[in-house]
């Protein structure tokens, strides 16, 4: 073989690496648009399957528009945020977890001792999706995420009329190894927390992910979900991060004030 | 132009990437549960290669022996997230089937496999041609598994219904092994005796 000068060797590698990286960013920066199109539609699909209801030919965005109303409120508080207060971070359409979470005004670092779901920083708001009928709500859906044993899980889970029972949950991104902890997708295992009491008649928070089969002759059998064989550390951050957004440091004040409201 | 045809169809059968060189397994069992997943990745498969083949045979004459392996891993990992970014805007849900098989594509051994006993060696068109003649073999075996895993496995094929399945209210009862990686598996090894029956040159010496 020729060309084995080491000045030779170096402006190879530099002009392949030069070519390479100019192709890729030219894909990933032309194609962004697009993929972002696609996550947010996907994100509204995802909300709409949460809340059970998705039909096959309908409109993603206009059955999203039709039916559910999106605000958002203050986890502290439990309070809705007016509109006139949104800002161009804070407001239901712009709202991005990560980006409100790392804000220092939006964001707050969480006690290590409080954070079970392993996410250290999070929004002090948070959009929540509604579905009225009548004007009465049928259904309230809100955004769950914690850590699993990979991947940072990012859910919806879906509330009754009661603000008690479980209607729906699913992830909607997460990097969990396929086959185990990828089965939090299963259809099958999402369809296990339907009908499950998240709190009990006193407020008290009462749901969990248990290891293994679900004993269903236990009292407590309403109100626990099989975990997934396989994947004992995903099946645990599913039950902290349930556990923590349905809990004191997350939409608790919003629930109970919601129940309160009637 | 001979040759041109037989770069193209040598690797369909008689040469094929994953029944006569057995490479490229892994990703030949992850992906092809349906007919769908399976078409994505074999046209990416096919995208990658016959480019890296390409690009690699430009560059062969003037990169040194001692970076040789580092230039062509940086032209295959870069096709391969360019095939992924196009995959996620124009194919979304199936981009999320494949999850990581279409990263993995800079580990199938094809890939790899020609630059270095192809394109190293031959002109740049021809190393083309060779690199979509071992996509085709590849989609070949990974079309065929797909079509007969999703039919059997899920009565389905590209998702519209060929035999009413039993839990919708028909007569076929889907046989749940199919879908699961291992089917995969029984069936590349009956395509390389078939195959092998018909061309018995293949076969290896004991």
């Amino acid at each position: 073989m020729p060309h084995e000068s080491t000045s030779r060797t170096l402006i190879v590698a530099l002009g392949v690496c030069l070519v390479c990286s100019i192709l890729v960013s030219t894909a990933a920066v032309s194609l962004h648009g697009r993929q972002e199109t696609n996550r947010k539609v996907e994100k509204l699909r995802n909300i709409l399957a949460a809340g059970d209801l998705l039909t096959d030919k309908s409109n993603v965005e206009e059955t999203f528009k039709e039916k559910v109303q999106t605000y958002i409120i203050n986890l502290a508080t439990g309070e809705t945020v007016p509109k006139d207060k949104y800002t161009d971070k804070l407001n239901p359409d712009a709202f991005d977890i990560k980006t409100m979470a790392n804000d220092p005004k939006y964001g707050q670092a969480i006690p290590a001792k409080e954070d079970i779901a392993k996410i250290k920083r999070m929004p002090k708001y948070m959009p929540v999706y509604e579905v009225k009928k009548d004007g009465h709500i049928q259904k309230v859906i809100l955004l769950v995420y914690g850590k699993g044993l990979w991947s940072t899980m990012y859910g919806l889970i879906a509330l009754g009329k009661d603000l008690r029972t479980v209607e729906g949950f699913t992830f909607y991104e997460q990097g969990e190894t396929p086959g185990l902890g990828g089965e939090v997708d299963n259809p099958r295992w999402k369809a296990l927390w339907k009908g499950k009491q998240a709190y009990d008649k006193n407020g008290r928070l009462i749901i969990e992910v248990i290891k293994g089969k679900v004993d269903e002759s236990s009292p407590k059998a309403n109100s626990e979900v099989d975990g997934l064989s396989g994947a004992t550390l995903t099946t645990r951050g599913v039950n902290n991060l349930v556990r923590f957004w349905l809990g004191a440091d997350g939409y608790n004040s919003f629930l109970t004030k919601l129940r309160e409201e009637g | 132009m001979n040759s041109y045809k037989k770069v193209i169809l040598d690797p369909i059968f008689n040469d094929n990437p994953i029944m006569y060189q057995i490479l490229g397994i892994c990703s030949a069992l992850a992906v092809t549960s349906k007919l769908e997943t399976s078409i994505v990745m074999a046209l990416a498969v096919t995208f990658v290669v016959a480019f890296s083949n390409f690009a690699v045979s430009i560059v062969r004459n003037y990169v040194a022996s001692s970076i040789r392996i580092l230039v062509e891993m940086t032209i295959i990992a870069s096709l391969v997230i360019i095939a992924d970014q196009i995959i996620k805007a124009f194919a979304f849900d199936i981009s999320k089937q494949l999850s990581v098989y279409v990263g993995l594509i800079i580990t199938n051994c094809i890939v790899m496999g020609r630059a270095e006993a192809f394109a190293l060696k031959n002109p740049p068109l021809l190393s083309f041609m060779d690199g979509i003649g071992n996509g085709l073999g590849y989609s070949f075996v990974l079309l065929a598994v797909g079509f007969v895993r999703e039919l059997f496995g899920s009565g389905k094929l590209l998702g519209m219904t060929v035999f009413p399945v039993n839990t919708a209210g028909g007569w076929y009862v889907p046989n749940g092994l199919f879908l699961l990686p291992p089917s995969a598996f029984f069936l590349i090894g009956l395509l390389i005796w078939a195959i092998r029956t018909w061309k018995p040159e293949q076969v290896e010496e004991e």
